[in-house]
């Protein structure tokens, strides 16, 4: 670039450079009230994309010692309607739909037969707060297995008893550490922990933990209804 | 930028011929060096007598643009980061809990936690991707030499400190950026990677659970992030009165890339 010599050839080569300087003003579009929701959901949309891709099935969620525990009575819990939707836990099974082999009813004890595996893991709340809490239930996959589910399936749906409802990418369902919890420190689930079954994803945001489980559907379509929260605006693939 | 025409010679002979309502003036002058096509012959009006300038290019593309875009996305980044900390003002566990740091609303953006998390998680791709842009740059260009920060350059930070803030005496100016500013800019890049790799752990402690133990866990990330954060809002004030007190001239320059008259280049004049 030829250094200009007078005032003149100045003026001349700063307007062209602020020229270059103009693809800036394509921001200007998250101020404009109309553009800003789509323009932010597609961040959010590209944030859940590259998540998807980061996430390794094989990569397992740290594990802590008991000493690490967050004691029980100081575990909080978020409910989003009531603590306790008095569910009658001598009739509860879960009903399990979609692309499965066999569709149908199952009972607690069904699931309880499954290999159990306890586990010390991180709940991380959206908010920023987490705790390190022992679950105890069996792995999803291993369920998936016994109800059949079509393997190729991307997704999985979730409703429960207190009108909550979640939905699940396949390769987290099928993670090692991703578990139907009936247990935490060694007890039932107690009902504001979402007796008599939940999830406990140690890979996810703790919202993703539906409690309460009623359902359970394989699909490979998710419709509007992405899970209560995702609803309100926050991620789906909500994965740490 | 094109190359400023050259005409040859023998054209400049040829050229009252073309157009030959218009004489040339004996004597005139053509400028060679004007950057746009020598208009021939020279109008009848006597051009004003221009004053030679210096100016420097100080300023290349990729380092005006990532400026403006980091001036953005570190406002969007960190209102609405402060808004995700209003959900949970703390650094540890869940226990015991304390607002440690309390943020007024006012300073927020995003209205509520998850829009907050919208914005914040839509911006950190444009921030890491203007510091890949600026980095790359910088380190193919060659241009990082003249704004790293250098053991070579400690002699030089106590004297800027003790002439700007205690009106000592100015050092001399021997290049485009003063110890004090090379120290500046250089922490700004490393608060820079600090706040993403922070970033990374607390959006993806379990996938990135290497880079989490580095940094002392989880909550220690939370903590790092935070502080990164104040790192930034302690340099912003001190940035922007540095620019309005060196006047338009200096601040255009970041606009435009050039400088008139930088006083590196001070000196006889052509």
């Amino acid at each position: 670039m030829d250094t200009p010599q007078d005032e003149r050839q100045l003026k001349r080569v700063t307007r062209r450079q602020l020229l270059t300087l103009t693809p800036l003003v394509v921001l200007g579009a998250f101020a404009v009230p109309k553009l800003r929701r789509p323009l932010l959901m597609g961040g959010q949309k590209f944030s859940d994309w590259a998540s998807a891709q980061l996430f390794r099935t094989r990569h397992p969620a740290t594990t802590f010692p008991d000493s690490d525990l967050t004691p029980l009575g100081r575990f909080p819990y978020n409910s989003y309607d009531v603590d306790d939707p008095e569910i009658d836990l001598e009739s509860w099974t879960l009903t399990v739909s979609g692309l499965v082999k066999k569709p149908g009813a199952y009972t607690l004890a069904q699931i309880q037969a499954l290999p159990k595996v306890a586990q010390n893991t991180r709940h991380v709340c959206v908010e920023g707060w987490d705790v390190i809490g022992n679950f105890a239930g069996a792995r999803l996959v291993d369920f998936l297995a016994l109800v059949g589910a079509d393997p190729h399936a991307r997704f999985l749906t979730f409703a429960c008893a207190d009108d909550y409802y979640e939905s699940l990418d396949m390769p987290s369902a099928v993670h090692p550490q991703s578990l139907l919890c009936y247990e935490m420190y060694g007890r039932p689930l107690l009902p504001g922990h979402g007796a008599p079954l939940r999830l406990s994803l140690p890979t996810k945001l703790g919202y993703k933990s539906a409690k309460y489980l009623t359902q359970l559907t394989v699909t490979n379509e998710l419709g509007d209804r992405r899970g209560y929260w995702v609803d309100q605006g926050y991620s789906w693939f909500a994965g740490l | 930028m094109p190359e400023p025409k050259k005409v040859p010679e023998d054209k400049l002979k040829e050229a009252p011929q073309e157009q030959p309502q218009e004489s040339l003036p004996e004597g005139a002058k053509v400028d060679l060096n004007a950057a746009e096509p020598v208009p021939l012959p020279v109008s009848r009006i006597p051009a004003p007598t221009v004053e030679t300038i210096r100016a420097a290019y100080e300023h290349p593309w990729a380092v005006r643009f990532s400026h403006w875009l980091n001036a953005i996305s570190l406002f969007v980044l960190s209102t609405s980061g402060l808004q995700i900390f209003r959900a949970f003002p703390s650094f540890g566990p869940r226990l015991p809990e304390k607002v440690l740091v309390h943020v007024p609303p006012t300073v927020t953006l995003g209205g509520w936690l998850g829009g907050a998390l919208q914005w914040h998680l839509t911006f950190m791709w444009i921030f890491m991707g203007t510091g890949a842009l600026y980095l790359g740059d910088q380190f193919l260009s060659g241009h990082y030499r003249t704004v790293l920060f250098t053991p070579r350059d400690i002699p030089g930070v106590w004297p800027m400190v003790r002439h700007y803030f205690l009106f000592g005496p100015k050092p001399p100016v021997t290049g485009q950026y003063n110890p004090l500013q090379k120290l500046a800019y250089t922490a700004t890049v490393l608060l820079g990677v600090a706040s993403v790799l922070t970033g990374i752990v607390l959006y993806k402690p379990v996938q990135f659970s290497g880079l989490a133990w580095l940094m002392g866990g989880f909550h220690r990330a939370r903590l790092w992030h935070f502080v990164a954060l104040c790192g930034f809002l302690a340099f912003i004030p001190g940035h922007l009165l540095m620019v309005i007190l060196h006047g338009w001239n200096n601040f255009s320059s970041m606009g435009t890339g050039w400088k008139k008259n930088p006083e590196y280049l001070a000196g006889p004049s052509e």
